[in-house]
């Protein structure tokens, strides 16, 4: 008895300890961005100080630099744009697509729909070098419709994939019954399966746009001028002059664009998870 | 109009789109990567493997295939054990599971680019809170302290560090999936049949888990090896190309450097690593669908 008790107590602490020392090491960044968004330049840029705490007042100067002096606000709404306008593209094209895949092609339904997921794991890195030539040829060069022609090609497969299964978990009964009532196939899929695969179709919303706020190989390829950035290239490449970072508002705009996101992320991610075992958990 | 004619037109938009954007661009980075293209010229000729014979020749490239190697296994053999313990210890309920879960999950789902760039300030040559905690303890003297991304050394263990740090939230919340679908009765008949800990840890919960950590391996190399966004932001593969790796290095010729047709033939390089996990990836998912 004596012996077990021991043991249980040790092992609270051994659980305690993992997820604290997991905690700190991977959300410290995040708490580091904090920090720094609020000293003042003299408290940040003084060696001898002690980092973890305010030797100065905590000052709102480099929120002002951000807002008042960068473009970071226009990224901003670069970012927004750009991810509506992938979001209406991916649901266009996935949300038909996955309900052919899950219902209408049979058996080899399921084989091209791994199919499609697969080229989820196509890296920017490996198109990069051509799609930038492609781009340069349509002209889209230097704007942001560049990165709106091709983020889909990175939201579509993993999308399609989501759906089928969700499509696949509906009763075909459901579309049966509608069509006993005189609605056509398409009809059915319009008028039933759409609305009630509204949260399956939102976790692609929330997955789509989040990829937009995320990628930066095809930002950084495509576009050039500064006011015409996504934020994700836009913060940590042109709020660098020269070799002067100005760390303060560079922190800042870090961490106002990164909670968001996460946060949001964060909602869906046990559904994201889903799609991404392959069908390897049940 | 049959099923399967509605199911080819409701299809068709999605696949003629990942055709031209996926697959056209393909043909064109294998086309380019045996021609002479540059940025700015329009003249484009066939040269065999002239490109692959130069970049295997150079000793920048051959550092960054090592790199790319290097990075991917360290970092996905640190992930992995991190992440097994990690969500061990995420299972068990307790007191503020969603606000840790949360700060754990950070690094994956915010920004990749802008994770990184914090840690830049956390390592800076000058300001790096670490440099600061290290003189604390005395382990150095003000102003001795290693600069971790100006040596070769060092950066690359940073390197590393970063893509540790985005991946384990990532690769702990696969497994935390797979977790739940191994039925509680197991372990537990097996520790009452006198299995201790490890034991069960070893020879029920962890081959129980084999599928479901090969997919979070398999994602993982495939995010690390063909990553460019960590490299660039934090050392833009300096010092002297100690950091390089075969994306980045495609970035500075192709790009940077306007050498189309090196850049590609560099990039070409992702590709078997790709072809090998797209094939254990349908092994998995076969697995599963005959189970």
């Amino acid at each position: 008895m004596q012996r077990s008790g021991f043991r249980t107590v040790g092992a609270r602490i051994v659980h305690v300890s993992v997820l604290v020392v997991f905690t700190i090491l991977l959300a410290f960044p995040f708490y580091w961005m904090v920090i720094a968004t609020f000293k003042q330049n003299i408290d940040l840029y003084t060696v001898e100080n002690n980092p973890f705490t305010f030797n100065a007042k905590p000052t709102l100067d480099h929120l002002r630099l951000l807002f008042g002096e960068t473009q970071f606000v226009r990224w901003l709404g670069n970012t927004a744009l750009v991810g509506a306008l992938v979001v209406v593209i991916t649901l266009l094209l996935a949300v038909p697509g996955a309900y052919a895949l899950a219902r209408l092609t049979g058996r080899w339904g399921q084989r091209l729909g791994i199919g499609i997921f697969l080229t989820y794991l196509i890296p920017p890195t490996l198109l990069f070098i051509p799609l930038s030539r492609v781009v340069a040829l349509l002209g889209l060069q230097d704007t942001i419709w560049s990165v709106v022609l091709v983020y889909p090609s990175m939201t579509i497969p993993f999308s399609i994939w989501l759906l089928m299964g969700f499509f696949k978990s509906i009763p075909k009964e459901l579309e049966d019954a509608a069509m006993v009532d005189g609605l056509t196939r398409f009809g059915a899929f319009i008028r039933m399966v759409v609305p009630i695969s509204i949260s399956g179709i939102l976790t692609v919303v929330i997955f789509s746009f989040t990829l937009v706020t995320q990628e930066f190989v095809y930002a950084l390829t495509f576009i050039s001028p500064e006011s015409n950035q996504m934020v994700g290239v836009g913060i940590p490449i042109f709020l660098v002059r020269g070799d002067v970072y100005f760390w303060g508002s560079l922190m800042a705009a870090c961490l106002i664009t990164s909670v968001p996101i996460a946060v949001l992320y964060n909602l869906f991610l046990d559904r994201f998870i889903a799609g991404f075992t392959v069908g390897a958990v049940k | 109009m049959t099923n399967r004619q509605l199911g080819a037109v409701m299809f068709a938009p999605a696949v003629l789109f990942i055709i031209l954007l996926i697959g056209f661009p393909f043909v064109l980075a294998v086309l380019y990567a045996f021609s002479d293209a540059r940025i700015g010229s329009t003249g484009f000729h066939l040269v065999g493997l002239e490109n692959f014979r130069s970049i295997l020749q150079s000793p920048s490239f051959r550092k960054a295939l090592q790199n790319s190697i290097v990075f991917t296994v360290c970092a996905q053999a640190i992930v992995i054990v991190c992440s097994t313990i990690l969500s061990m210890a995420l299972e068990k309920p307790f007191r503020a599971r969603g606000l840790v879960r949360l700060l754990i999950l950070l690094p994956w789902v915010a920004p990749v680019s802008l994770g990184t760039i914090g840690w830049k300030w956390i390592l800076d040559s000058i300001y790096s809170v670490i440099t600061w905690v290290l003189i604390w303890l005395h382990f150095y003297k003000p102003y001795s302290a290693p600069m971790w991304l100006g040596e070769p050394r060092l950066a690359m263990a940073s390197v590393i560090l970063v893509h540790c740090w985005r991946l384990i939230p990532f690769s702990t919340v696969i497994m935390l999936a797979g977790r739940s679908a191994i039925p509680k009765e197991i372990p537990e008949a097996a520790s009452i049949d006198g299995a201790g800990f490890w034991r069960t840890l070893f020879h029920i919960t962890i081959p129980m888990m084999t599928p479901i950590i090969s997919v979070a391996l398999l994602f993982g190399i495939v995010f690390t090896f063909t990553d460019m966004t960590v490299v660039y932001i934090l050392t833009a593969g300096g010092p002297f190309d100690s950091t390089q790796t075969l994306p980045s290095l495609a970035f500075a010729t192709g790009v940077q450097g306007s050498d189309l047709a090196a850049g590609a033939a560099i990039s070409l390089f992702l590709v078997p690593v790709l072809v090998a996990v797209a094939y254990f990836m349908l092994r998995v998912a076969h697995r599963a669908e005959v189970v």
